[in-house]
């Protein structure tokens, strides 16, 4: 009699196992396949194309000045890049604004060793052989911050106004499909076709998709980062096109990474 | 003006695994460009490999293999120290080389 | 109260108002967010800066976007759009299976890299299960498996379907779902052969 119980309970355990197996299935068998890739490459990802270039970039010597970015401050002090895209967007004093890391390097870029603006933002995102070096020294930077946890403080009211603004604009619903950022990255454990989101205004969804930003983008061979993802979400939100380096970007990025603070710096990864 | 590989090798047992990471747009020649013109064929077709003056491997590509292509690969008789080299050369006659020692 | 709890409990008191302070003073306004956004976009392609305008539905809908909605803002805004609701011209909810799946499966239109001179997709797909044979479907939006299969197709049931894809705010208040037929997203046919990809028995839907 114990033999047929325990085995009845063995089979309805199995069963039981095996029946909400399926229909988990179909959303984490995508996941696994794309997990599985990322292992494949271990620390081969592309994006190690970009740091090579971009090491290159911030230490060659540049531009009508010619000067090498020893002298750039990110926000950690001339040249310290260890850790400095944690740390940001925050306020600059030099320039009396709150910058992300892109148009930081573009200050830098220009102040130290004389570029034009307009002649770096033509190749602000890269395509094949036409190459971005502003992409090239986003992934240098970010790379110098793995493994270290985001940190804002937001001592200053700029920041915190930009915070405020990030806030407002993610539930600003707009535009024919009445698209706001929080119709799509609201909920957590949901996906657009087969691509998980994020919920963006709570702290672990946050945390998990900033800190894979910057990140290789398989399906474009290119290294995108936060500038072009913001771009391309307004893109399919159905807008007009967001000014690079603009307050909105800026302010989104600020709320993105305040939201995603204590969370560890994983990019450049990989992406779909 | 190419750029550099990313080459890794390393001795594991009696192999070296070698990981090479490929800077190239490896375009098929089927894709439009945004004024509906086909953009040119650019692809590695060739990619060989060099350890102790031996050829080690030896790949003949297509427009199948996708950009920034990565690959990795073991072979055996070398040590710690030796020079490992990877040339690529593609479709329009373009080549580049770069090694790395066997750490 | 006890002494040493004092300086606590004012801590906490000053702490608390300093925290209302902050949340008032750092809230953005209407008008803050309208002049922002007027500065960091430029019109590109179909996509003009006039998209960047919001109606009634919009605003109430972005209001109360950080809390449950209000009862009545709910009732408000249903009625809104419940108005805009037009039945097919022709009297068909039904059009052509075939072509509504393309419709659900396409995700382009409207964007500032499309082309206007195409035809919208519905982009379905990107938040809802519908054909068994399409594995890669979003979970944003109920599962539609077997739509007509389960509900059958008489005049009320394809009257609600139309209106749910015609304008979704007219049930769901602040819905996530574009509002394909009142921001003619979709063409009335294409509205049609989306409804005989929900109901035609032979669609693959329905399989």
């Amino acid at each position: 009699m114990i033999n047929n119980r325990a085995l009845w309970k063995a089979w309805l355990l199995a069963v039981g196992v095996m029946v909400p197996w399926n229909t988990v299935n179909a959303e984490s068998s995508s996941e696994d396949a794309i997990a599985e890739y990322r292992a494949m490459f271990g620390d081969d990802n592309p994006a190690e194309l970009w740091l090579i270039r971009g090491k290159d970039l911030w230490q060659q010597r540049r531009g009508p000045k010619n000067a090498d970015l020893s002298g750039c401050d990110l926000g950690r002090g001339p040249g310290v890049i260890e850790g400095a895209y944690a740390e940001l967007p925050r306020w600059f004093a030099d320039t009396g604004r709150v910058q992300d890391l892109e148009t930081r390097l573009i200050t830098c870029m220009t102040m130290l060793q004389g570029m034009a603006e307009a002649d770096i933002l033509a190749v602000r995102f890269g395509d094949g052989d036409n190459k971005s070096d502003l992409e090239a020294l986003v992934a240098y930077v970010a790379d110098a911050s793995k493994g270290h946890a985001v940190s804002l403080p937001m001592t200053h009211s700029q920041e915190k106004a930009a915070y405020a603004l990030g806030a407002a604009l993610f539930y600003h619903r707009a535009g024919p499909h009445d698209y706001s950022c929080n119709t799509c990255h609201g909920e957590n454990k949901k996906r657009i076709r087969l691509q998980a989101m994020s919920k963006l205004d709570d702290a672990k969804g946050a945390r998990d998709a900033y800190t894979h930003w910057p990140a290789y983008r398989v399906s474009q061979g290119e290294l995108r980062t936060m500038e072009w993802r913001l771009q391309d979400c307004y893109r399919q939100q159905r807008m007009p096109q967001l000014k690079f380096g603009s307050e909105v970007a800026i302010a989104l990025t600020m709320f993105l990474a305040k939201n995603a603070e204590g969370g560890v710096m994983a990019a450049p990864s990989i992406k779909r | 003006m190419t750029d550099p590989m990313r080459v890794r090798a390393t001795l594991m047992g009696d192999r070296v695994e070698v990981k090479v990471l490929m800077s190239h747009v490896m375009e098929t020649g089927q894709r439009k460009d945004i004024d509906g013109n086909i953009v040119p064929a650019r692809y590695i077709v060739k990619v060989a490999a060099h350890c102790n003056g031996r050829e080690v491997l030896s790949a003949d590509w297509g427009p199948s293999i996708s950009k920034n292509p990565y690959l990795a690969f073991r072979f055996k008789g070398a040590a710690k120290g030796d020079k490992v080299s990877i040339t690529w050369t593609d479709n329009a006659g373009e080549s580049r080389s770069d090694d790395v020692a066997i750490a | 109260m006890r002494l040493d709890s004092y300086p606590l409990a004012v801590m906490i008191v000053i702490l608390w108002s300093q925290a209302g302070a902050f949340a008032r003073a750092n809230e953005m306004s209407a008008s803050d967010v309208t002049t922002a956004l007027r500065s960091s976009f430029v019109a590109k392609g179909q996509a003009t800066m006039e998209r960047l305008q919001q109606d009634e539905t919009q605003t109430l809908c972005t209001a109360h976007a950080r809390h449950p909605l209000p009862p009545e803002v709910a009732e408000h805004v249903s009625a809104l759009n419940r108005v805009t609701i037009k039945p097919p011209a022709n009297g068909q909810y039904l059009g052509d299976f075939k072509r509504g799946e393309i419709v659900a499966l396409s995700g382009t239109g409207l964007q500032s890299s499309d082309d206007p001179a195409k035809p919208a997709g519905g982009n379905c797909y990107a938040c809802h299960e519908l054909a068994a044979t399409e594995l890669a479907y979003g979970t944003i939006g109920p599962s539609l498996r077997r739509y007509g299969k389960l509900r059958g197709s008489s005049k009320v049931t394809l009257e609600f379907a139309w209106g749910k894809i015609y304008n979704s705010n007219a049930q769901t208040a602040c819905s996530r779902m574009p509002r394909f037929g009142h921001h003619g997203i979709l063409s009335e046919q294409q509205l049609q052969d989306v409804m005989a990809f929900l109901f035609d028995p032979a669609s693959p839907v329905n399989q």
